[in-house]
């Protein structure tokens, strides 16, 4: 019943997303719109195992960077097309973050500590690019520009659009799938308690590893989908800390754990920075910052994030948890 | 349907379960006592997979459950509770017990149902959509017993289940584990309040410092001179046999 | 084999090193031991205090060790505040909650930083920056070996502290015993920011011994960051000796990875140490069952 309604809500966003591009003339305000769902999409991917699953990951650049460096390397040196590169993007960063969550998970580590582990396996992979020669180095690669939709590169942004619309909606129906699903009703209980999971039945490490591979897959998707709209990647964009902590500051302050957090989040985050550069100018840093110090507040004064002001206000976007705070 | 043989584990040097062995039959209402610090729940830690045993054998239904995992264990139907209530906090009422329904049923709608139903019965039906932080600490005792009803258990392990709570709360709890037992799930009970136990239990067995010193049924049990020395401190028994014989009127 | 000649000085100059990973991870494990939480902020303010020390350099000329006076008190006061104002009120009971207001702060601070500061890279000048001394044929920068000594001194000062003072021993109750501590009378707030602030007062020692021979730049907390955390889990969580030692084997570790891998791949020994320290023995190598 709610889960309808929020099936419903979902689509109907969707689709006032999708007039973007008829509405939306000039280029750099669907650019806006692109980044916020190419960010809601990182945080969804995030929220998957943070938000649901409680598993805090400091180094979700591991699997980004995975999946971005997968679909660069493989057209480069292997000449397979981004397309099936997409996938196989998806699942390498897939099997990163198994080995990442097989790990950790098999020795109970958790909390901080899992955060610490998953931030230096994303350095070790930064450093690993860095200094082998497939992935170019410390120069980078860089994407011989093709402009054509089979080699997934559009010649104006309307098809990356579409191209990160559909991944974003993939990800968002699967973590709609979440809240309605045994699966979910588990990965959620392993985040109350574990213990008490265990003892109603819950395989507790596999539920985690199911939950990171979903993670790592559509992080890695995110990857790839950077990879082909910048054309270009070095060991510091792919596996830096930059796409991590994007990655768990959407989520967070948007509301973990929820449908619409991310997007909320992802929105009020870019809205926040365009905003601050259109007062300030264009001066590094600044805009940061301010993700720095909402973050903080966030984490204060509105643990569940902005969303559960959404759900005090209609209750039309909150998932249960915000409509009933 | 449980066969305990000389179940042993110990931390660090020191033996917190040694040599225990009990088997209980189906379809009863069993109980395990003993004063704080026995062993008691680190006896059911050991039986459902929470710790791994240092020896001894676990049976559950004619199969070897030693160290299996605890989803197995609950999937083969043995489930505890927790003396400290674990609820999912955040999540409803309704929510927590479709955790454990889930166990038999993969569909959410299904699971939320069973959960409903399941309420119904440890009569939290009311408090179906209250954040389960939010219960009392009867209310969460009511809800550690629902969520493992919902999973279907054939034998279900509850753990200081009336503890904590007032004689009015205990009088309300206990027609609702006769019922689970009433419905044919078998009961092993850990408390260390003696008297829930003498009205509940068809038989008990006695934990003390990790061993098993007593068993039998609960009216005789509490008669035992080692089950008074253990709770009360050694040369009770007797002082309390001498001061029943002067006073013969309040016997 | 590699020729002792290459060999030895390089292990000398890891060490060197070392002490000073040494005196960054101090104050992180002093704060981990008795607050129980990860500062991620750590880099950061290390950051902080040594743009403090270049800027006292740059323009009131004061000398960097000089700077021992003013940098480490001011980072003191920086720490009590924070902890009184900012990261003792965030956790609501989850210890990840303060891991990501730490990572908020060291985000707001390092992008100030970067707006303020720019991201150029400085070093100050001294009289001393290239006199060197020679040690079992190591040509030893003279600030390195300064900075070695002062890290050993400073944690000595830091050991007799804990264990000499009302102050340190309440810290050290606290750690053990959080309810006892409050019920004896300590004022459990008051202590854990002074802790905080002692951690913090630290990262002032190490900035002011560091910047002589090293550079600031808006990033150069980050790459501590990993570093301290690595050398505190190595050490164990919350062990003062542990953190020295730690501190050593990494700066030691470091220069060996680059010796035999090329830098880039210098830090990579330091980070798969880290990984398998947390994955198999997460209490570390000196550190005890919880």
């Amino acid at each position: 019943m709610i889960n309808r309604n929020q099936l419903l809500t979902l689509l109907i966003v969707f689709a006032i997303i999708g007039t973007a591009p008829f509405l939306i003339t000039r280029e750099s305000t669907l650019n806006t719109v692109i980044l916020i769902l190419y960010v809601a999409l990182l945080g969804q991917a995030w929220n998957i195992l943070g938000g649901y699953g409680g598993q805090f990951s400091f180094g979700h650049a591991a699997f980004f960077g995975t999946g971005a460096y997968s679909v660069a390397v493989l057209q480069l040196q292997y000449g397979i097309n981004p397309w099936i590169g997409l996938f196989i993007g998806g699942l390498l960063a897939m099997g990163v973050a198994l080995f990442i969550g097989f790990a950790s998970f098999r020795y109970g580590l958790r909390g901080s500590y899992f955060a610490l582990v998953t931030l230096a396996f994303a350095e070790v992979l930064r450093i690993l690019s860095n200094s082998v020669s497939f992935t170019g180095g410390g120069v980078g690669i860089l994407i011989p520009l093709s402009r054509d939709p089979a080699n997934m590169q559009f010649a104006n942004n309307v098809g990356y659009f579409w191209l990160i619309w559909a991944l974003c909606l993939a990800c968002f129906l699967t973590v709609w799938w979440l809240g309605r699903s045994r699966f979910g009703a588990w990965l959620q209980a392993v985040r109350d308690n574990e213990d008490a999971a265990r003892a109603l039945g819950v395989d507790v490490f596999a539920t985690k590893m199911k939950a990171a591979a979903l993670s790592g897959f559509f992080s890695g998707l995110a990857g790839v989908f950077y990879a082909q709209f910048y054309l270009y990647l070095d060991p510091a964009i792919a596996y830096g800390s930059a796409v991590s902590i994007e990655s768990l500051l959407v989520p967070i302050i948007g509301g973990m754990g929820t449908l619409f957090g991310p997007l909320i989040g992802a929105a009020v985050t870019h809205l926040l920075a365009e905003t601050t550069r259109h007062f300030v100018g264009d001066v590094p840093g600044i805009a940061l910052a301010i993700y720095g110090l909402l973050l903080i507040l966030v984490v204060m004064f509105l643990p569940r994030g902005l969303i559960s002001i959404f759900g005090r206000i209609g209750g039309l976007f909150g998932s249960r948890r915000a409509a009933d705070a | 349907m449980l066969e305990v043989d000389g179940i042993t584990k110990s931390f660090g040097g020191l033996k917190a379960v040694d040599g225990v062995s009990l088997s209980v039959k189906q379809g009863s209402l069993v109980s395990l006592i003993g004063p704080n610090g026995a062993g008691k729940t680190t006896f059911f830690a050991l039986i459902t997979g929470f710790h791994r045993p240092d020896g001894g054998t676990v049976q559950f239904d004619g199969k070897n459950i030693m160290g299996a995992k605890p989803s197995d264990i609950a999937q083969a139907g043995m489930v505890r509770t927790f003396q400290i209530v674990q609820p999912f906090a955040g999540q409803t009422v309704r929510e927590n017990i479709a955790v454990g329904a889930h166990l038999r049923h993969a569909s959410r709608r299904d699971a939320l149902d069973r959960a409903a139903e399941v309420a119904e019965k440890v009569g939290l039906g009311d408090r179906l959509d209250m954040d389960a932080a939010s219960l009392t600490v009867a209310g969460r005792k009511r809800l550690e017993v629902a969520r493992a009803l919902a999973t279907d258990p054939k034998l279900v392990l509850f753990d200081e289940v009336l503890a904590g709570l007032n004689p009015s709360e205990i009088r309300d709890v206990i027609p609702v584990i006769r019922a689970v037992r009433d419905s044919g799930v078998t009961i092993l009970l850990i408390e260390h309040v003696m008297q829930a136990v003498m009205q509940l239990s068809e038989y008990t067995w006695v934990l003390n410092q990790g061993r098993l010193i007593a068993e039998g049924p609960p009216r005789a049990v509490a008669a035992d001179k080692a089950v008074i020395e253990a709770y009360l401190g050694p040369g009770m028994a007797a002082r309390l046999s001498a001061q029943a014989k002067r006073e013969p009127a309040h016997a | 084999m590699v020729d002792p000649v290459i060999l030895i000085p390089s292990l000398i100059n890891g060490l060197t090193t070392g002490a000073l990973y040494a005196l960054v991870a101090l104050g992180l494990t002093l704060i981990y031991g008795v607050l129980h939480i990860i500062n991620f902020a750590h880099g950061a303010l290390l950051m902080l205090a040594l743009f403090g020390v270049f800027f006292l350099n740059q323009i009131f000329g004061i000398d960097p060790y000089w700077a021992l006076l003013i940098v480490p008190p001011a980072m003191f006061v920086i720490g009590y505040g924070l902890q009184r104002g900012i990261i003792g009120k965030a956790s609501h009971g989850r210890d990840e909650n303060i891991l990501l207001v730490t990572l908020g702060l060291s985000i707001i601070i390092e992008n100030m930083s970067l707006y303020f500061f720019r991201s150029d890279t400085r070093t100050v000048d001294t009289p001393y920056s290239f006199e060197v001394v020679e040690f079992a044929g190591a040509f030893l920068p003279l600030p390195k070996v300064i900075a070695f000594f002062g890290a050993l001194i400073t944690a000595g000062l830091l050991w007799a502290f804990m264990s000499k003072t009302d102050l340190g021993r309440a810290i050290r109750a606290l750690a053990k015993e959080r309810k006892g501590a409050r019920l004896v009378g300590i004022n459990v707030d008051h202590v854990f920011a002074m802790s905080f602030g002692i951690g913090i007062g630290c990262l002032g020692v190490a900035a002011c011994l560091l910047m002589p021979s090293y550079y600031v730049n808006p990033q150069v907390g980050y790459g501590f960051v990993l570093i301290a955390f690595t050398t505190v889990v190595l050490g164990g969580m919350g062990s003062f000796v542990g953190a020295m030692i730690g501190g050593l084997i990494i700066g030691v570790v470091e220069a060996m990875g680059g010796l035999f891998l090329g830098d880039s791949l210098g830090q990579f020994g330091i980070f798969a140490i880290f990984i398998l320290i947390l994955l198999f023995r997460p209490t570390g190598l000196l550190g005890h069952k919880a």
